[in-house]
């Protein structure tokens, strides 16, 4: 069955309140769209880009009830990800995967979800493969000076933060101003310890769907920070995010063979 | 009536050799990965060749994204204030598209409304606007929808629109006139006012109609419904020429700090959070409809003008593309 079919079904049954899937934007681009009814059904396509799971977290979201998640491999460990840090459960959602026939296929249970997964391969796409190499090859002063600069084009305008499916916080500390931990200006200081505090708090947790970066209307590339830092972590602990819905966070735990090859 | 002229392309290295010999800096769009971003320029060869409009607006040129107000430093039983002083560089902004240069009125009302803003007025006094008509579009442009249009010379010191070999130079202003008197050699009488090379703009919607429909949509379910995708970001209020809506930010410690303004977005969850806790503005769609409202309601009402200029910016930069052109259009036919 195909997504608009399905869609149609979900809905109609009352299985779902919404069906999230993509449209047909501007220049022909494919933009996020919700479909509560069989007739918005009809627009939906399956082919975007975004990480469609940073919506199942909103508040407006989670009042309608169950929804369908059109779902890809980064949106399918998205979930499985925000399952095993408690911000959703299995039955908030029903992710829909669908084929290159375009058949859905529903992955109603966390184990479907990993199951589906562990047939997909995870890879960096390789222009950011080639960029992180590259970045990797630097001393530790050209990096910072390539950051810097790039940085200090930010506009703190958080369309990273805002489209990252793991930046779910109701109350996230860049917001926080009693006490105010983090200058809110587009400053030096301010973007800086903006970026820091992001990469940091996606090591271990990233899914690697590079939103983060399409977001960024000044072409910041942000994505190459946390997928730095998933790296790193995987390299350390052998942890990948959204492998599983259930939580082995490693930047939280200590086990006696951890290899702490950066203590020096 | 402007005075006419017409200016060859070779010429612009004399006139741009001229600005830059009369201590003003340059700023014009140049490429980067396949955007256009504002930045210093010496020379034409610099500026893009192919662009429809910049990411960002021009408008940190007068009201950047985070400056000083006041300073001070404190000691026991002492407090020392001190003003910041506008740091206003003469500056010609080269080649941004008509609407952009429309925008800079946008900001003049709210920042000249009763007190008269001394950091943007001084900025503003060092900035001479060249606009540049526009001959190509995308789907994201709506400038004849919104009173303006790819030949509109509002808010530009000197408008050029491109012809064949050159541009038809308009000067409109004392501004543009002083930087003509820079480079007089390179501006030679126009045979006449060939605008034919300009794009058409199609009108999307009927903007006086939407205006005065907004009252009777303020309750609607239409602004929920729309904002569903909208992710909570300020991308497009950052990238606005008209967005004017500012934090004041306290950086300090126990002995100095520093007020600052920084940029401030109405799709920020904590705007117009009260400090009781209560927000008049709670739910994504109320933001949104702030957005639409304030633009194309408040400003006319207020300012006689709209905080709107159609050039799309928005648009192009919101990552779950809430097309505005296209919203607004949904709203008048609602």
């Amino acid at each position: 069955m195909e997504l608009r079919e399905k869609a149609k079904q979900l809905l109609e049954s009352g299985d779902v309140k919404a069906v999230l899937g993509f449209e047909p934007g501007t220049h022909g681009a494919r933009r996020p769209a919700f479909a509560r009814s069989a007739a918005r059904a009809e627009r939906l396509v399956h082919d975007g880009e975004q990480n469609l799971a940073s919506y199942v977290t909103r508040k407006e979201v989670k009042r309608m009830g169950r929804v369908a998640v059109a779902a890809k491999a980064p949106v399918l460990r998205a979930l499985l990800q925000l399952m095993a840090e408690r911000q959703i459960k299995e039955q908030d959602v029903l992710p829909l995967a669908v084929d290159a026939a375009g058949q859905v296929k529903e992955l109603a249970t966390a184990q479907e979800m990993e199951e589906h997964l562990a047939l997909e391969a995870q890879a960096i796409p390789p222009a950011d493969r080639e960029l992180m190499d590259r970045l990797n090859g630097m001393t530790r002063q050209e990096r910072w000076a390539f950051w810097q600069k790039e940085l200090s084009r930010c506009i703190k305008c958080y369309a990273c933060r805002n489209s990252c499916p793991m930046c779910y916080c109701d109350h996230c500390t860049m917001d926080c101003n009693r006490p105010q931990w983090v200058p809110v200006p587009s400053h030096a200081l301010g973007n800086l310890e903006y970026h820091m505090v992001r990469a940091m708090h996606l090591a271990g947790r990233c899914v690697e769907c590079g939103d983060c970066g399409r977001a960024c209307p000044v072409g910041i590339p942000i994505h190459l920070l946390t997928f730095n830092a998933e790296e790193s972590v995987h390299a350390q602990f052998g942890q990948k995010a959204g492998a599983s819905s259930k939580l082995d966070y490693a930047l939280s735990t200590f086990r006696p063979d951890d290899k702490e090859t950066f203590i020096r | 009536m402007a005075d006419m002229y017409q200016l060859s392309s070779a010429s612009l290295d004399a006139l741009f050799a001229a600005i830059s010999a009369s201590g003003r800096r340059i700023l014009a769009p140049t490429d980067r990965d396949g955007r256009s971003e504002l930045n210093p320029v010496t020379s034409p060869s610099q500026v893009a060749k192919d662009y429809v409009q910049t990411a960002l607006s021009a408008k940190d040129t007068v009201f950047p994204k985070v400056e000083r107000l006041l300073s001070y430093t404190l000691a026991p039983g002492q407090v020392d204030l001190a003003d910041a002083e506008p740091q206003a560089v003469p500056t010609v902004v080269f080649g941004i598209r008509p609407c952009e240069a429309g925008g800079f009125q946008a900001l003049d009302a709210v920042f000249n409304w009763d007190t008269r803003d001394r950091f943007f007025n001084a900025r503003m006094e060092q900035l001479t606007v060249i606009g540049m008509g526009c001959t190509r579009r995308d789907d994201a442009c709506f400038c004849t929808s919104v009173g303006g249009g790819p030949g509109s010379a509002k808010g530009s010191d000197i408008l050029l629109t491109p012809t064949a070999g050159g541009y038809l130079a308009e000067v409109l202003t004392p501004k543009g006139e002083a930087i003509r008197a820079l480079a007089p050699e390179a501006f030679k009488p126009a045979a006449g006012a060939d605008r034919s090379m300009l794009v058409e703009v199609p009108a999307r919607f009927d903007q006086p109609a939407l205006t005065a429909k907004l009252p009777a949509l303020f309750d609607s379910p239409l602004w929920a419904e729309q904002s569903l995708r909208c992710v909570g970001c300020g991308a497009c209020a950052f990238v606005c020429p008209t967005c004017v809506c500012f934090d004041i930010q306290e950086e300090a410690d126990a002995k100095s700090g520093r007020r600052l303004r920084a940029w401030d977005s109405c799709g920020y969850h904590m705007f117009t959070l009260h400090a009781s806790g209560h927000n008049p503005r709670e739910t994504q769609g109320q933001r949104w409809r702030q957005r639409v409202y304030h633009k194309f309601s408040y400003y006319p009402e207020r300012y006689g003008m709209l905080g709107c200029v159609g050039c799309g910016k928005c648009t192009r930069a919101c990552p779950v593309d809430m097309n505005l052109q296209e919203h607004l259009l949904e709203a008048s036919q609602a």
